[in-house]
């Protein structure tokens, strides 16, 4: 199984995003968005790549972008883990059948039965524009995601 | 050095805060936020470093608050920065790390007391407070460190470098770079 590469049609999807909402991906049509695949909730607060995320939101919505993160983890751990790391974005409840999204999108880890550590950035047309895995233990960081905003900003201007 | 290696956005320059001379051999930078229990426990060991490498190490300290993780990171990284303005960047910077449990568990009135110990004067910091170059500066460094690849804190570079991993690992770094020279 391999990442959905920069060019594919961004498979749909519509998840939990707490116990009694859920968030369909074609929502967000018209505008960016980043996914974000991580494998488990309560890693430990000082690398988190989430944590780095929130502190990065108006950076994203600077470039018309929402910021989705996906994991296997049920709704109500994600709603707890909110609330206690005060995110500001949804995340998103891989949870039945298990990893069905992130198998799609090619970045399920059989052997550990979690998401991969995967981003996508999608344009308004629902076209993933840049995706990248990362190794499991390493957090990548966000540099990648803002250049591909740029770049998407950039031939958006080219083609306007 | 590995090539893919993430490499630092913004070049050190007389805008840093650093300690040590220009001409040292090998540049240490930080990337840190005073709430970081992780930067916490590193801090001795940077000390420590730089008392073992002498002249031969510069040390540099940029501002990667994670504010939301961290509530009082960002009013720490003022305070020091307001510091910086009177002179008081390290004397600040220092006391903020060998102190973090205490000032942490207060709040603000940490801090507070952290500025009179280290005898800045308040009605002077507070004005200080108030001009928007604070929280520019702070974003700026926020923002290089997060086109460097800076995920975490403390995240360290070397000559530009990033190396992962602790003090240890930095100890090794910088002595196969001054032995080199």
């Amino acid at each position: 199984m391999n990442i959905l590469p920069a060019g594919s049609i961004a498979p749909d999807f519509t998840l939990h995003s707490t116990p009694d909402q859920t968030v369909s991906l074609s929502e967000f049509r018209g505008r960016n968005v980043i996914l974000a695949f991580y494998p488990a909730d309560w890693s430990p607060v000082c690398g988190d790549q989430l944590a780095l995320y929130n502190e990065l939101l108006e950076e994203f919505a600077k470039h018309d972008a929402q910021l989705l993160a996906i994991s296997v983890d049920g709704a109500w751990s994600h709603a707890a883990l909110s609330r206690d790391r005060k995110y500001h974005f949804p995340l998103l409840s891989d949870f039945e059948p298990k990893g069905a999204v992130a198998r799609q999108y090619g970045v399920y880890d059989e052997k550990g039965g979690v998401a991969g550590r995967a981003l996508f950035v999608i344009d308004g047309d629902g076209v993933i524009r840049w995706s990248y895995l990362s190794p499991m233990g390493v957090n990548p960081g966000a540099d990648g995601i803002l250049k591909a905003l740029e770049n998407l900003g950039a031939s958006q201007r080219k083609a306007g | 050095m590995h090539a893919r290696t993430p490499e630092l956005a913004i070049p050190v320059s007389a805008d840093d805060h650093a300690q040590g001379s220009r001409s040292a051999t090998v540049t240490l930078v930080e990337y840190g936020d005073y709430q970081c229990p992780a930067c916490g426990m590193a801090y001795p060991g940077i000390k420590r470093l730089q008392r073992g490498f002498g002249k031969s190490l510069r040390f540099v300290f940029r501002n990667f608050p994670l504010t939301e993780a961290h509530p009082l990171a960002r009013p720490a990284a003022e305070l020091a920065e307001a510091a910086s303005l009177l002179h008081q960047f390290w004397p600040m910077h220092d006391w903020l790390y060998e102190n973090q449990d205490a000032w942490t568990a207060y709040g603000t009135e940490g801090l507070e007391a952290g500025l009179r110990q280290v005898g800045l004067d308040e009605s002077e910091v507070a004005q200080i407070l108030r001009r928007p170059g604070i929280d520019a500066r702070i974003r700026a460094d926020f923002m290089g460190g997060v086109r460097s690849g800076v995920n975490g804190t403390p995240c360290f570079f070397l000559d530009g470098y990033r190396v992962d991993g602790g003090v240890a690992d930095l100890e090794y770094a910088i002595a196969e770079r001054t032995n080199e020279s």
